[in-house]
This record gives structure tokens, C-alpha cells and sequence, in this order.
């Protein structure tokens, strides 16, 4: 495995924010991205998250050129770059596919672009040696991109991108290509790779898992629209909405509907809900049935049947299927959320309502 | 019932060879007559019944076309014409291709209808009008009047865009993030990328301007710009007695290059066909 790090050479001189105003895509008829309104801090490995089709690689690709903008700004270190061909923005870009060209070698295609920008050919060679020897290409380099494997051609891609030493890094997907494995291994070299270098990131992925390892900032994207914007931890322990507190963690947010008052919902995480009682006054306790039970190693996934409807429960406690059991969950793990989905405040009065209606004891 | 089937697929299979037998016949038949009569003497392709092999081959027939008609300067022409047309034909085609593949505009359909229009329109109709501004401009008798009107080749725009269609967007917004101008996208990307196609393209071009007859036959009325299929026909002779001999001799000259150039080449020409197929 090549060694990210090795290398003290840092280049954080050429670091830069990105921001987005009021930005709006328009194909035809369909608006996809709407009133997107983004900042990208100095240095922030950001990740644009969301579902197919929400938004997040047009999103990407505004920033980098390759998509025009129908209304608003895109600024890179404050300066408006709408007009700016992609080639002069000094982005590198990892694509999902990696887009290598064919017909060069390994080295013809990290140093493509170095010639393109007529850096002179000593100083080309020179950081053609440092990239390879980074991502562990060297001996590959009089090769054709028909003859290396995924993750080989995963790694020109970067070469590709890195050699370039460009203000932004942005990366498509990068890791959807590679099995599972693998995938684990380059999240950390790319985590490593942000470290090093210093340079702003923006990545895209549906991945909730990839977002929240790798992030330090998480933008969660759904129809065009920033959902919410936040450090990963923020995102799993503050959701603004049922829409995140869903998306972010597996088996999704439990999310109790039709008992409380104007449409209020109430919602917890499996793994926040335990098979001992509560003590009164401090969370609630449920009668349950277990229905399914799904062994994961670690830990296992029940799905449990409830006079509330069906509740998942992640736990390291090994129960049978159809055990009766009494799940406890503690006022502090729960959310509440109003009639728009959207987060609201959960006081003294709301939490003595939820006691209420759904049962303070056994 | 299985020995009926086996039985029948024999029967299939006979069929299907003799079938394919007839039709390599009626293809090859001429071929072998041209070269048999080229190499008799002029009794012999006179003689009934015919003779299918000559009975001693006459070599010279070969000489007395050189000496009957310029061969060398008709040939230098042809050279000239193609050439300069399979080149030429690159610098429309490429870019064309490249727009009509790659680039988003309104027209764009329209003007890949008047492509797909100029195939559909066969030569005959448009030579004359063509000829008459051909003649205005002082064109006639000249090697521009035979190589302008085939260099933009609607064929040859519209089998590269299919080619161009399959290199992957990504690959060339690759290239533009790295500063890459559209020239520089076209040359070092997208033309290596369809090499085959572009070879392919270059010798279907090639043979077709080799044969060519009509065309160079209005264009031309002097000797020295007349290229090979048009110096050959002159070997026929109206006034006297038709020399088939001779003739055939002739046109074994001219088909010659064209039949080598396809058996080096009939590989690369079959699988470009091939991979415009699937994908």
C-alpha cells in the first residue's frame, strides 16, 4: 500500500473557499438545483450528500465549470468565476469513472494537463516522480489505462487530479467503482490525502457512510435544496429535520406518528432504544413483540411490532424472535418534530405530553 | 426423431454451402474471366466456344498498355486526386463530427438533416450545376474540380459522429478541467480514441475516388489531368476492333492496387464495421 504523508511538502499557501449565491440550474423545464445558497470553507473536506438526483453533482459541476449557471454567482476565494472557462479555474476533478485517456500512458495522462499549463518539462518530471511515488503508481507509468486494475486506475485519476496542485480538489463519486474493500482502504488514503495537502475538497456521494468518515463539513442535499449544512457530528446528534435525522444512520431514525397534539412526531434512533424500562419521568417505555431480528455481528437489528406501529431497535443483546419485551427510551435521545417535518423545541411542557401519551411506565 | 434432425441440419448445411458456393461463383466469375483474358492473344478471346485459360499467356498484352495509352501520367493523377481528397476530407470531417457528436446547439439537428440529406441526394442529380459553376470559375480541367466536391463526405461525417458518440463525456470535460483547447480535446483525445474508424474511413475514400468514372470523366477533356478509369476506357476503341485482350489487361492494371490495399487492409475495415454495431 502506497504512503500518504511521507511527505512534509505542504502547499497550504494555495488553499481557497468556494462560495455559491442564489444559485439556480435550469434544463429546459427542470429546475434542478434552486436558490442554492453555499459556502465552502478554506481547507474543509466538504461532502455533497443526497439521494440520485437531488442536486449535488450539478451542484459540483457549476462549481467547476463544466455546467453553466441559469442565475446566481459561483465564487471561488471571492472572486466570480460564472465566465471562467473550467481549465482556468485551476480545479482538478476526479470523475466516478475516472476518465482516463486511453490512448496515453499512465504518465501522458498525469501529465497532460502539466503541459497544457506549459510548466516546463523538469519541473514536470519532477512532480510526475513525487505524485506516483505518493499514490504508489511508479512502476506503472509506461502503461495504458486498459491494462491496470480498478483501483490502479483509481489512483491515475488522483495522480491525475493531485499533479496539478489546484486550489480545489473535487471528486464525483470516486469510490462507487471499487468493491468494498478497497473502498475502505482509499477513504482513509483520501482522508490522509486532505491532511497532507491542505487543500480544499469537495466530494460528492449518496454514501451516508462515506460523508460522515471522511467529512468535516456535511451538506445534505434533497430536490436542489441544501437540507442541512453541518460537521458530521452535528448532523447525527442535531438533525434540523425528519429528512436528515432519516438519512443519516442505519436502520433509519424511528419516527412515531398520530399521537401528540398539532401534528407533532416524535422521533429516536434504533440504536437509542433499549430493551430495559426506563425509570419514570425520565423516557418512555413501550410494549413490544419482536418480529424480525437481523444478526450483523456486532450488534443486531430487530424490527419490533408496538401498539405504535413497527419500531427498529439496534442492540448487542441477543433476543429470540417473538420474545415480548419492553423498550425504554430515554427522553434525552428523542426528537421532536412538528406538522412541516421540520425539528421543534422539545421543553418541559412537550416532554410531559410525550410521557403521557405514549406511556412514562411499564 | 433425433436421426430427422440430424438429417435435416445435413440437408441445412449442404444447402447453405452449395448457396454460398453459387454466389462466390457469380462474384468471382468475372474476376477470373478479366485476368484469363488479359493473357490471351487476341484470336483466342475471338474464338467460339471461349476458352476458360489461355492457352500460352501473353505477357506483352501488359507492354502494349503501357505503349497504347500514358499509364504512368494517368495513374500520377489518380494518385494526386485521392490523396489529396482521403486528406483533405479529415479536415471537414473531424470537426464536423466532433460538433455534431459532442456539442449541445439548437441547430443541431438541422444541420445533421442536411448532412444525412447530402447522402440521400446521389451525384447525377447535382453534377450539372455543379459543372456549369465548375466551368464559370475556369475549374474544368483541373485536379480541384475532381478532390472539392468529395472532401466533405456526409458518410464519413455521419459513421465518425456514431464513433465519437461513444467516447465518454467525462473523458473530454476530463480534459477541458485540464486546460485543454477544443483543438487540442479533437487531436490528442478524440482522434487517437477512433484511430480505426479513421483509417477505415481514409481507404473507403480511397477506393471510392479510385473508381470513380463519371465524375472525372465530365470534369476532364485533356490527357493531362484524366486520371486512370477514364485512361483505361480509352483503350476501347470505336473505330476498329475491340482488343479485349488488351482491355482486360488494362483494367487488371487498374483494380491491382486497390485488391492489394483491401487484402492488407480488409481486417481494420471489418471490425470498424463491427464496433459501430455493438457498441
Amino acid at each position: 500500500m502506497p504512503q500518504v504523508g511521507t511527505d512534509n511538502r505542504q502547499e497550504v499557501d494555495k488553499v481557497s473557499s468556494i462560495s455559491l449565491r442564489n444559485v439556480k440550474k435550469k434544463y429546459v423545464n427542470d429546475v434542478v438545483v434552486d436558490h442554492l445558497n453555499l459556502e465552502i470553507r478554506d481547507g474543509s473536506f466538504t461532502v455533497l450528500v443526497g439521494p440520485s438526483g437531488c442536486g449535488k453533482s450539478t451542484t459540483l459541476r457549476m462549481i467547476t465549470g463544466l455546467e453553466s449557471v441559469t442565475e446566481g454567482d459561483v465564487l471561488i476565494d471571492g472572486q466570480r468565476v460564472n465566465e471562467v472557462a473550467p481549465g482556468k479555474r485551476d480545479i482538478a476533478m476526479v470523475f466516478q469513472n475516472y476518465a482516463l485517456y486511453p490512448t496515453m500512458t499512465v504518465e501522458e495522462n498525469i501529465e497532460f494537463g502539466l503541459i497544457n499549463k506549459k510548466i516546463p518539462k523538469a519541473e514536470r518530471a519532477r512532480r510526475i516522480q513525487e505524485v506516483c511515488e505518493i499514490v504508489g503508481l511508479t512502476e506503472y507509468l509506461k502503461r495504458k489505462p486498459a491494462n491496470l486494475s480498478g483501483g490502479q486506475r483509481q489512483r491515475v485519476a488522483l495522480a491525475r487530479a493531485m499533479v496539478k496542485a489546484p486550489r480545489v480538489f473535487m471528486m464525483d463519486e470516486p469510490l462507487s467503482n471499487l468493491d468494498a474493500k478497497l473502498r475502505g482502504q482509499m477513504r482513509v488514503e483520501l482522508i490522509r490525502m486532505h491532511k497532507r495537502m491542505g487543500t480544499t475538497f469537495v466530494y460528492v456521494t449518496h454514501d451516508q457512510v462515506e460523508a460522515m468518515s471522511m467529512a468535516d463539513d456535511i451538506v445534505l442535499m434533497d430536490q436542489g435544496k441544501i437540507v442541512q449544512q453541518s460537521s458530521p457530528w452535528e448532523l447525527y446528534h442535531n438533525p434540523n429535520c425528519i429528512y436528515t435525522a432519516q438519512f443519516v444512520g442505519s436502520p433509519q431514525t424511528n419516527i412515531l406518528d398520530g399521537r401528540l397534539s398539532e401534528g407533532k412526531k416524535l422521533g429516536f434512533r434504533p440504536e437509542k432504544v433499549h430493551m430495559q424500562p426506563v425509570d419514570a419521568g425520565k423516557g418512555i417505555n413501550i410494549p413490544a413483540t419482536i418480529r424480525t431480528r437481523e444478526m450483523l455481528g456486532s450488534e443486531l437489528i430487530y424490527s419490533m411490532e408496538t401498539p405504535y406501529g413497527i419500531i427498529m431497535c439496534k442492540s448487542e443483546e441477543d433476543v429470540p424472535e417473538e420474545s415480548r419485551v419492553t423498550l425504554g427510551i430515554a427522553l434525552e435521545s428523542m426528537y421532536l418534530f412538528g406538522a412541516d417535518t421540520r425539528r421543534c423545541n422539545f421543553g418541559e411542557e412537550e416532554k410531559k405530553e410525550v410521557i403521557q401519551k405514549f406511556g412514562g411506565s411499564c | 426423431m433425433k436421426e430427422q434432425n440430424k438429417k435435416l441440419t445435413a440437408v441445412v448445411n449442404v444447402l447453405d454451402i452449395a448457396g454460398k458456393l453459387v454466389l462466390i461463383l457469380i462474384m468471382a466469375f468475372p474476376f477470373f474471366w478479366m485476368i484469363s483474358t488479359a493473357l490471351k492473344t487476341l484470336a483466342e478471346t475471338l474464338t467460339v466456344p471461349p476458352t476458360m485459360l489461355p492457352a500460352s499467356p501473353q505477357w506483352d498484352n501488359f507492354s502494349e498498355v503501357f505503349k497504347t495509352i500514358p499509364v504512368w501520367r494517368y495513374l500520377r493523377n489518380s494518385l494526386i486526386v485521392c490523396i489529396s481528397v482521403v486528406f483533405l476530407q479529415y479536415l471537414v470531417i473531424v470537426p464536423a463530427a466532433y460538433s455534431l457528436s459532442k456539442y449541445d446547439y439548437k441547430a443541431r439537428p438541422l444541420f445533421f438533416a442536411l448532412v444525412m440529406l447530402g447522402q440521400m441526394i446521389p451525384m447525377q442529380i447535382t453534377f450539372l450545376p455543379v459543372y456549369f459553376m465548375f466551368s464559370k470559375m475556369g475549374l474544368i480541367d483541373t485536379y480541384t474540380s475532381m478532390i472539392i466536391p468529395f472532401i466533405s463526405n456526409p458518410f464519413g461525417v455521419f459513421m465518425l459522429r456514431q464513433y465519437f458518440m461513444q467516447v465518454p463525456t467525462e473523458v473530454i470535460e476530463a480534459a477541458r478541467l485540464d486546460n485543454a483547447s477544443d483543438l487540442k480535446i479533437m487531436f490528442r483525445i478524440m482522434m487517437p480514441m477512433v484511430r480505426s474508424a479513421l483509417i477505415t474511413l481514409g481507404l473507403l475514400s480511397f477506393i471510392t475516388n479510385w473508381n470513380n468514372y463519371f465524375w472525372p470523366l465530365i470534369m476532364t477533356s485533356k490527357d493531362a489531368y484524366r486520371t486512370l478509369p477514364i485512361g483505361i476506357s480509352l483503350l476501347k476503341d470505336a473505330d476498329s476492333l475491340q482488343r479485349w485482350n488488351i482491355i482486360m489487361a488494362g483494367n487488371l492494371l487498374l483494380v491491382l492496387p486497390m485488391l492489394l490495399l483491401y487484402i492488407i487492409a480488409s481486417k481494420k475495415i471489418r471490425n470498424a464495421f463491427v464496433y459501430s454495431g455493438i457498441k
